[in-house]
């Protein structure tokens, strides 16, 4: 029983640092239709530079100042990230205003590739670290209740703490602003919102701003775990069967979906595992996002589209 | 007429200057011995490829500097692949045709591609550390050269080691060892070997494959705290080998108890984890680290202070620096042992230099003189054994640095050998080869 639980925790939380990355698509698609393929690039390329702006930043104290060098460095990525999607807008998206959505999914993916190798050129392809003090050591509890106790995750524990955090500051973002429902308005329909008179690019800006924060966040997090490498950029395929089972359009679809997704895949590969020769668990979340959308297409919380003929 | 004559003086001149420009070019290349470079500097696996492209490029410019191979200079290309085969196999095709001297995939899966390709092209591969185990029996595997160790090496000196450790290899019997593998013919190359120890003393072997590219192994290190296995064995590459140190770490497994394949001891898989990583250790091909060795002196001194280096100085003599710089190494050995028979100061083709390679003899002196002692012990090839050596040791991270903290194993033969044969004849009889004769051997 113990085991069976400290599994469940454990997926419950790598679920919650899978919904952090998958709040960028989101957050982009339902700002504005685009199903962005780069987020994944965004997350290595807001990791590298906080990784190297960190230790610059700590070179330059004298090491002395560890925190001061990291928020310098946030604020440094953070820009870096501005910048980043300013560029995207100006020479992307501003001519593909209208497009096909398939046009947009593929200017997206060249924009993965350009990031990708932007980043590597920028800022080199060694192994980076991120040192923003989360605990590595794992804490064991309930030792009295199950024999050895169960093992909680510490570092995963604090990142689910500031993925929910994040979620539930967008989601005010989106609900409750009034750049938020102009986010929304645009992603439902480009030409209507701008007949009513919202700035199209400006609002594509903010939100590749927002998703570029996000993605630092998920950057910082992420590369807090496992080092800051091109890999990174791969965790995005981690969160595609989120977005798909808890849905494009929700924000708490991405958070559900992530939770699923986690517990899924680490009972899987552990109960199911052994019994057909292991590493199952990334194949085994996509299948289970598939059956989902057996029964519900637009995902569990997306929006069901209905168009009049 | 006038014109019709300018018109052919100039074709003449043309062609004469095409003839020239062609001679010249056909005068450089054959003075030069081309090593096509099969690399990864970017993808997932970058951080752990680049130094070993480095230290590949680096050894050839040496050996350029110092005047090449009797005379003969050495050309190279790189070549990208992102560790994808496909894209490995591209490269093959497009740098067979310069005049190929020996291929260096550095990656099973193409070396696996690359196995029947090689016999038709004539062309050795090198896959000194990996590659298929069963291809050291050269009498089948005929162009494929695994130099200096294979993964049945690396498994059997494993757990000759942990045995020792243990007080015996009878204190194995009933205990589990865990073998955490990427899951790709590279991680799985070991398993047959494991298993034949595991029949021997009595252990139970306990397989857990980490999908590409290793990033994910939180129910992996589950499944290691649930079943507390005595070792844990570590072959991965890339960012599988820090992860799993990282979630060792966060699943309270003592690192001490780890012992990773020597494509998993490297700098950049402990690096990142410092202390974290304290106790790891990890097998060696024969080297380690190698900061104060002559030949890097020298790479340093002739190549690095002229700036030519390839990469920055301060990764010179770093773990998989040196395990490029000794593959350029043999390969340039190679040649150099082939120009002994066929032609001193002449250019080798990929048939002779197969045939170096082969009769490849490096003995402690000539090592000593090249720069490797301490680094390295002798080599010898044959027919039979295109490994040409089984010397391992081990190294542990303390921390900061990787340390030996082993004196010299080998493979056990006895239970080596009979697998290769057995491995390489089923290949034999798969692929409808028949094996050289000692005979043939010796043409």
């Amino acid at each position: 029983m113990a085991f069976f639980l400290e599994t469940l925790i454990g997926g419950l939380m790598a679920g919650m640092l899978y919904s952090l990355v998958a709040l960028g698509f989101v957050l982009i698609y339902k700002a504005s239709g685009v199903f962005n393929f780069a987020q994944g690039a965004m997350v290595l390329f807001a990791a590298l530079a906080m990784a190297r702006f960190s230790g610059w930043a700590n070179a330059a104290l004298g090491g002395d100042s560890l925190i001061l060098a990291n928020i310098i460095a946030f604020i440094a990525a953070g820009g870096v990230m501005f910048i980043v999607a300013w560029i995207i807008e100006r020479l992307a998206l501003r001519n593909l205003v209208n497009q096909e959505g398939a046009t947009l999914l593929m200017a997206t993916l060249g924009i993965a590739y350009v990031l990708e190798g932007i980043g590597q050129t920028l800022f080199g392809s060694e192994i980076y670290n991120i040192d923003v003090g989360m605990p590595k050591d794992p804490v064991i509890m309930l030792e009295s209740v199950f024999e050895g106790g169960i093992l909680i995750n510490k570092e995963d524990f604090y990142a689910a703490l500031i993925a929910a955090a994040l979620v539930i500051a967008l989601s005010i973002f989106f609900q409750k602003t009034s750049t938020g429902r102009a986010l929304r308005a645009v992603a439902d329909d480009h030409q209507a919102a701008l007949s009513i008179g919202i700035p199209l690019n400006r609002i594509w800006v903010i939100v590749w701003c927002v998703a570029g924060v996000v993605a630092l966040v998920a950057g910082i997090i992420w590369g807090s775990k496992l080092g800051v490498q091109f890999s990174l950029a791969t965790v995005a395929l981690r969160a595609l069967p989120v977005v798909i089972l808890g849905g494009l359009t929700s924000v708490p679809g991405a958070i559900i979906g992530g939770l699923i997704i986690g517990i899924g895949e680490k009972l899987s590969e552990v109960f199911l595992g052994p019994y057909v020769g292991g590493g199952i668990e990334i194949w085994f979340a996509y299948m289970l996002a598939l059956v989902f959308l057996l029964f519900r297409p637009q995902g569990l919380f997306g929006e069901k589209i209905i168009d009049r003929v | 007429m006038k014109i019709r004559t300018l018109a052919l003086a100039i074709s003449m001149a043309t062609f004469g200057l095409g003839s020239t420009v062609m001679s010249t070019a056909a005068q450089a290349q054959a003075k030069e011995q081309f090593f096509p470079v099969i690399v990864y500097r970017t993808g997932a696996y970058a951080a752990n490829g680049t130094p070993w492209a480095n230290g590949y490029v680096d050894y050839l410019k040496l050996v350029n500097a110092k005047g090449g191979i009797n005379g003969v200079k050495l050309s190279f290309e790189e070549c990208e692949t992102g560790y994808a085969t496909d894209r490995g196999v591209e490269c093959y095709e497009r740098l067979k045709g310069k005049g190929a001297t020996v291929f260096q995939p550095l990656s099973t899966g193409i070396t696996f591609a690359l196995t029947e390709k090689a016999p038709v092209d004539k062309i050795p591969l090198i896959t000194a550390g990996y590659g298929r185990s069963e291809s050291q029996n050269g009498a089948v595997f005929t162009w494929n050269f695994p130099l200096l160790g294979t993964y049945w090496v690396g498994a059997d000196v494993a757990i000759q080691h942990i045995g020792k450790q243990a007080g015996g290899l009878d204190k194995l019997k009933g205990k589990k060892i865990a073998l955490v593998y990427h899951d790709s013919p590279y991680g799985k190359e070991p398993i047959p070997a494991l298993q034949e120890r595991a029949k021997m003393h009595g252990f139970e072997l306990m397989l857990l494959p980490v999908a590409h590219p290793g990033v994910e192994q939180k129910a992996t290190w589950l499944q290691i705290r649930q079943a507390r296995p005595e070792n844990v064995l570590l072959w991965g590459w890339g960012v599988m080998n820090s992860t799993a140190l990282k979630e060792a770490q966060a699943t309270g497994y003592p690192r001490d108890k780890m012992m990773g394949i020597w494509w998993a001891g490297a700098e950049p898989d402990v690096k990142d984890v410092g202390m974290g990583a304290k106790g790891y250790s990890a097998l060696t091909l024969q080297h380690g680290a190698e900061p104060g060795s002559k030949v890097v002196k020298d790479m340093l001194a002739m190549v690095h202070a002229k700036g030519q280096g390839t990469g920055p100085k301060d990764e010179v003599g770093s773990v998989l620096y040196m395990r490029g710089l000794i593959s350029a190494m043999l390969g340039v050995e190679g040649v150099r042992k082939a120009q002994e028979r066929y032609g001193k100061g002449k250019v080798m083709t990929g048939e002779q230099t197969r045939w170096g390679l082969e009769n490849l003899n490096l003995d402690q002196k000539m090592l000593d003189g090249m720069g490797f002692a301490g680094v390295m012990r002798p080599v010898q090839t044959s027919c039979l054994d295109h490994m040409g050596s089984s010397w391992v040791r081990v190294h542990q991270w303390d921390g900061a640095k990787w340390n030996f903290s082993s004196d010299w194993y080998q493979s056990d033969d006895k239970v080596l050998r009979p697998m290769v044969m057995l491995a390489s004849g089923k290949y034999a009889e798969e692929k409808k080869l028949t094996p050289r004769t000692p005979e043939q051997c010796k043409q």
